[in-house]
């Protein structure tokens, strides 16, 4: 967009192209939006499986080659170490040099480290401990009881995951998303597009920090278009627990609370499911779709554990799916408010001439989805190309 | 959205939330009560003053509350049980968060009621078996409620006033409690 509007621009990564898909993941790992919705400007899934999910390797494949197609000014291995106000722009230092620009697009995403929570300090010696950006597969995994903290996308996902290698696993639940994968026999990302819920806009969002901090749904990619949530889990022989408060002589203790966090995500889901009904009977879509269908309620245990002594060796290895945080370290513009994330009105951020790209709902629901870059990268560029103009002809 | 007769202020709810967002130290509140022991097992406790916004602060009036255990338990019944004032607590929580809630999604309550049962075996606290936890083993609090509303819109006020209990909190997750002689 940056070049159909002839303005000079370079685009800087610290690794190679498609660097968090090449290095940050594991290696199971597959979207969980459809291949149909794999869109970039010019560039869509042309392959046999419109409605599978591609593997990191495939997504790889897929950017790298939107890179060349679009013959984007990519400078591979620039590691950016800071981003200072100048005159007239930005001064850009990297690993390979200085650059000014009168403009920059944070485009470095909202998951640059995962969250730990101080909990972690609590933790004995002789259990192990991953995030999701070191764990490749359950054969690293000591054998043996795991507790998988987090029942997000990826909490779910390596919950079942590490469950199928014969681990007992243990899952610490709190607030959580809850989706079917297919809906009156559509993917449910379908439902998402097609009703418009995915393009609801940043300013119609009722509460909209809240919405950015929602925890990813639990949805998982597989060709059987498997339903991943916590029945699925309890069916398999996970033990569910309450969200994980405090760790107290070595005994981590739960919430007594899991029940309502359960109801919480099923209010939200039949919520959800409510609206797509009536879309579908607006719309006039209700011939082609199979007829309303409600789930089952989450299944809440007799009682459930509210502590675990982790010196027991019960639990062998803890796994932190508590979510991701960007790192800012390296932006010397004051624009990063108190809680570390980046201030903006819809990816223009706080400073003359500074942009951003790619973070939750930045402009519309699915803003941080593949599909969702193309709406709102016409947007953020448009307002750039028209600071661009203005700065020019204010000399 | 018609207008609700509730009785909660939510404006002011609202407008307290915006305010506190970046001003903890205003939102800082303390909470107190002050203990004396009568005779036996029975207490009389007393709460007025607490800390908030800034400053001391009072109830309109001096609250008495009277404590003691049961004639079962071989006392004197001048009051409720410690444990019983939990379930006040938590009963009125959530009540008092249901009306909140309706009142800010425009939802018209014609009654709200619960029963609160905490199943307790007393074992613990009479050290009969220290496998026993001295708390309750369970709560489970029942509401029944006429509102204009459906049923999915009701069980959706209760799940919301769990989420912002204060008492539901307090009960379900760990507290730090300190315990020291002056």
């Amino acid at each position: 967009m940056l070049r159909d509007q002839s303005i000079d621009h370079v685009v800087l990564e610290r690794g190679e192209v498609a660097n968090s898909w090449r290095r940050e993941r594991w290696d199971s790992l597959r979207l969980l939006t459809p291949n149909w919705q794999s869109r970039l400007p010019g560039h869509r899934y042309e392959g046999p499986e419109p409605y599978g999910y591609m593997t990191m390797a495939e997504v790889t494949e897929f950017i790298d080659s939107f890179a060349k197609l679009s013959g984007a000014p990519v400078r591979a291995g620039a590691n950016v170490t800071s981003v200072r106000r100048t005159d007239g722009g930005y001064h850009v230092t990297t690993s390979q040099g200085e650059i000014l620009g009168r403009a920059v697009v944070i485009a470095s995403g909202a998951c640059n480290r995962p969250v730990v929570p101080p909990l972690q300090e609590g933790v004995p010696a002789s259990v192990e401990q991953i995030t999701p950006f070191d764990y490749r597969g359950p054969e690293q995994l000591p054998d043996g009881g795991v507790l998988v903290v987090g029942a997000s996308a990826t909490g779910v996902q390596l919950a079942a995951e590490i469950r199928r290698s014969g681990r007992p696993v243990t899952l610490s639940v709190g607030e959580h998303v809850r989706l079917p994968r297919v809906y009156r026999g559509r993917d449910v990302l379908w439902w998402m597009d097609a009703s418009g819920v995915w393009d609801q806009r940043y300013d119609e969002v009722e509460d909209l920090t809240r919405a950015r901090r929602l925890p990813s749904p639990q949805l998982v990619g597989t060709p059987e278009r498997a339903t991943l949530d916590l029945n699925a889990l309890t069916a398999m022989g996970v033990e569910l627990v309450g969200r994980w408060a405090a760790v107290r002589d070595g005994r981590a203790l739960f919430s007594g609370g899991l029940r309502n966090v359960f109801s919480l995500a099923d209010l939200k889901m039949q919520r959800l499911l409510d609206t797509f009904d009536e879309w579908a009977r607006l719309a006039g879509c209700d011939a082609q779709t199979g007829p309303p269908e409600r789930f089952e309620p989450t299944l809440v245990p007799e009682s459930t554990r509210l502590q675990l002594d982790l010196r027991s060796g019960e639990i062998r290895a803890i796994v932190w799916a508590t979510g991701f945080r960007p790192e800012y370290g390296w932006l010397g513009v004051p624009v990063v408010d108190a809680k570390g994330q980046l201030r903006h009105d819809g990816g223009v951020v706080d400073s003359p001439g500074l942009y951003a790209l790619g973070l939750p709902v930045l402009r519309r629901r699915k803003s941080s989805f593949i599909y969702g870059i193309e709406d709102d990268a016409r947007d953020v560029i448009g307002h750039l190309a028209g600071y661009l103009g203005a700065s020019q002809r204010a000399g | 959205m018609t207008t609700v007769t509730n009785g909660v202020n939510v404006q002011a709810l609202l407008d307290a939330r915006e305010a506190l967002k970046g001003a903890p130290e205003a939102a800082a509140f303390t909470w107190r009560a002050s203990a004396k022991w009568q005779s036996g097992v029975h207490s009389q406790i007393k709460v007025q003053s607490y800390f908030g916004l800034g400053q001391e602060q009072n109830h309109r009036d001096e609250w008495t509350f009277e404590a003691d255990h049961p004639e079962v338990f071989a006392a004197t019944d001048n009051g409720i049980t410690p444990i019983e004032y939990l379930l006040v607590g938590l009963a009125s929580c959530l009540t008092g968060g249901i009306a909140s809630v309706a009142e800010n999604r425009g939802i018209q309550l014609r009654s709200v009621e619960s029963t609160v049962e905490g199943g307790h075996d007393i074992r613990g606290i009479l050290g009969a078996d220290s496998d026993v936890r001295n708390g309750y083993n369970d709560i489970k609090v029942t509401f029944t409620i006429d509102a204009d509303a459906t049923r999915q819109e009701i069980e959706a006020l209760v799940a919301q006033s769990q989420k912002r209990s204060a008492v539901f909190d307090a009960l379900t997750n760990p507290t730090n409690v300190t315990v020291e002689v002056a």
